[in-house]
């Protein structure tokens, strides 16, 4: 059912749209060169990449800051519903640029644990950690930049197969197994949304996100695909009740591997998810399906703060913490969808507040978590366990790793001034201002939990003791200042205005707007 | 009963049958093979949808053949991906099972 449709859309290539296709291409060329060059030259390429990885996504972000408007690339010059588009809007420069951000710092960081010194003999756990940090990259930004279902299931499939053997790295029958549950979790979610897929393609007739928003209509199709595509989506995610594999796979990966999984690699399906309902299918975005998301969200900030307060070792709380923090993401479906009636008592614009607040929640989650796992790894290394009640003399023994790791900390718990407390403090306000009080308790009650574990941490770490504490390797200290600077970054985003984000607003879903006026 | 009704049914059979597995069995190898159930279903769905959304000079509308060529990858390589964990789990554990490994050794770190 090929349609004219395409004439409905005169969408044609933005002068710098080439750089869209060169984010992706990039890091992929980069695996494909490293097959070829073996571990000295992946980790040389893996280098080489970073710095021109970040500097196409500064050019995206900064061409749509300037000129307020979403780029477009035609792949071969067809166009939807036949050809490709690749498109870059406000959401996808943010996520470019924190994506660079990150796995710059990661590339900094894992130079000591997976960097071979001249001379050494060659190891297969480089090689394929450099190969598959490219591999994210890649697959992580043609989630952000391809607009339609279909790309978005193959990018989403690059991104979990990159993503895998980064958590069995060491080979130990433990991680081999969080590995293989891992991917079995991924695989039926993935098999889910292309079912999903098939059913809205022979529904409709197209997979391009914005020709879908056009035709789609509230029936049985539409919301079969819907539910179908959403549970895959929450199985990628570790949305509760479908976290089982988080845990183990994102505390037995190494403090690299982590960081990416953790702070990049679940926000893809999140993306993905936010895509579906808020572009492609406003109109069935009803109260029910985005108070059941709402409620989940919620169900996983309760659970997993719970369950990060009862583990005894490091790196596992910090995983419990991520099922957390991915919780209050789902805040963003009730809260940037409320209806007209709701948003207009207090006369602002409460759903552009929320979406900010939801996103900026995204960012400052992903750099604050990469810096507490990649801190968590030095302390790993630093005392050869990472049990939280061996930590007595650790503030003394690692000072700047600590400050660190309770600048993640102070984001994750929402303190001022910090990126996590902006997002917060958005959510919060939109949830009062439209009535929907309930989200405000658990944004708090969240909040404290957090406080807990960390608490806890922090506790025996800063206490004042005599015992000098054994070290069994000394950090270097570039290392410990990349994870600083990451933590930093969390804090900067704290000076953020408590309004909607000039960046964001650049080609936001009409739903979220629409509904309040 | 059209044809395409009843190639649509028979995907629905093989799906429901395979999420079946996928969540009753408790072995990883059997939860690979009723991923791939699964996925059967599917392409044999988004075959139907090609069938059915023919033009009229055309046998089949060829987009959602050239989605099942890239499905058809992509499971293959899952699958692939999925066994060779699961070859390399009973290698190093001696099993294949899905039981949880008992806690290792105090002495043991969490990797760097």
């Amino acid at each position: 059912m090929l349609t004219g449709q395409a004439s409905t859309l005169p969408e044609t290539n933005s002068p710098i749209g080439f750089l869209l296709v060169l984010a992706i291409a990039l890091p992929a060329g980069g695996v494909a060169l490293s097959l070829l060059l073996g571990g000295r030259g992946a980790q040389r390429l893996a280098m080489a990449t970073m710095p021109l990885g970040v500097a196409v996504a500064l050019v995206v972000a900064g061409n749509i800051w300037r000129s307020g408007r979403s780029l477009t690339y035609l792949v071969g010059g067809w166009h939807p519903p036949l050809g490709i588009a690749l498109r870059a809007d406000g959401l996808s420069a943010v996520m470019l640029l924190t994506t660079a951000v990150v796995i710059g710092a990661v590339c900094l960081y894992a130079r000591g644990s997976f960097g071979l010194p001249a001379g050494a003999d060659e190891r297969r756990a480089p090689l394929v950690f450099w190969i598959m940090l490219m591999g994210v990259w890649s697959g992580l930004n043609a989630v952000w930049l391809a607009g339609d279902l279909f790309s978005l299931y193959v990018a989403l499939e690059l991104l979990t197969f990159s993503a895998v053997p980064l958590v069995s790295l060491d080979g130990s029958a433990a991680t081999l197994e969080a590995a293989l549950r891992y991917l079995l979790f991924a695989l039926i979610g993935s098999v889910l949304y292309l079912l999903g897929t098939a059913l809205l393609y022979g529904g409709y007739g197209t997979l391009d996100l914005v020709l879908l928003s056009h035709v789609i209509k509230p029936e049985p199709t539409a919301f079969i695909a819907a539910s179908l595509m959403t549970a895959g989506l929450l199985a990628k995610t570790a949305l509760f009740p479908l976290h089982l594999w988080l845990p183990p796979a994102h505390a037995g990966a190494p403090a690299g591997g982590s960081a990416l999984l953790s702070a990049l690699v679940v926000k893809g399906s999140f993306i993905l998810t936010v895509r579906l309902w808020f572009e492609a299918m406003p109109s069935l975005l009803h109260l029910g399906t985005s108070q059941l998301l709402g409620a989940l969200g919620a169900a996983a900030v309760l659970f997993g703060s719970v369950l990060a307060l009862r583990q005894a070792r490091l790196k596992l709380m910090i995983a419990y913490s991520t099922i957390a923090q991915i919780g209050y993401l789902f805040f963003l479906f009730p809260l940037a969808s409320a209806p007209a009636e709701a948003t207009s008592m207090f006369g602002d614009d409460w759903n552009g507040i929320a979406w900010t607040g939801g996103m900026m929640q995204l960012v400052a989650h992903a750099t604050a978590k990469a810096a507490m796992f990649m801190a968590a790894g030095l302390i790993a290394e630093a005392l050869g366990h990472d049990r939280i009640a061996e930590f007595a003399g650790l503030g003394r023994a690692l000072p700047v790793t600590m400050l660190a790791f309770g600048l993640g900390g102070m984001s994750l718990m929402g303190l001022p001034p910090s990126g996590g407390f902006v997002a917060k403090a958005m959510l919060l306000v939109a949830a009062m201002a439209e009535g929907q009080w309930w989200w405000a308790v658990v944004i708090l009650v969240g909040g404290l939990l957090a406080a807990g574990y960390m608490f806890r941490v922090f506790a025996p770490a800063l206490a004042a003791v005599d015992v000098t504490m054994r070290r069994r390797v000394v950090v270097p200290q570039s290392r410990q200042a990349v994870v600083l600077a990451l933590a930093i970054c969390a804090m900067l985003l704290g000076l953020m205005p408590l309004r909607p984000s000039q960046l964001l607003e650049v080609g936001r879903p009409a739903s979220v707007t629409a509904l309040t006026r | 009963m059209s044809d395409a009704a009843l190639y649509g049914l028979c995907s629905a059979v093989l799906v429901g049958v395979g999420l079946y597995g996928t969540i009753v069995q408790p072995q990883p190898l059997q939860k690979i093979l009723a991923f791939n159930i699964v996925g059967s279903g599917t392409f044999l769905l988004f075959g139907v949808i090609a069938r059915r959304g023919a033009a009229a000079d055309m046998g089949g509308d060829p987009v959602p053949q050239a989605m099942v060529i890239t499905g058809l990858v992509v499971a293959f390589s899952a699958t692939a991906l999925a066994v060779a964990l699961l070859l390399r789990l009973h290698d190093e554990a001696g099993r294949a099972d899905d039981a949880p490994t008992p806690p290792a050794t105090d002495d043991e770190t969490s990797g760097c």
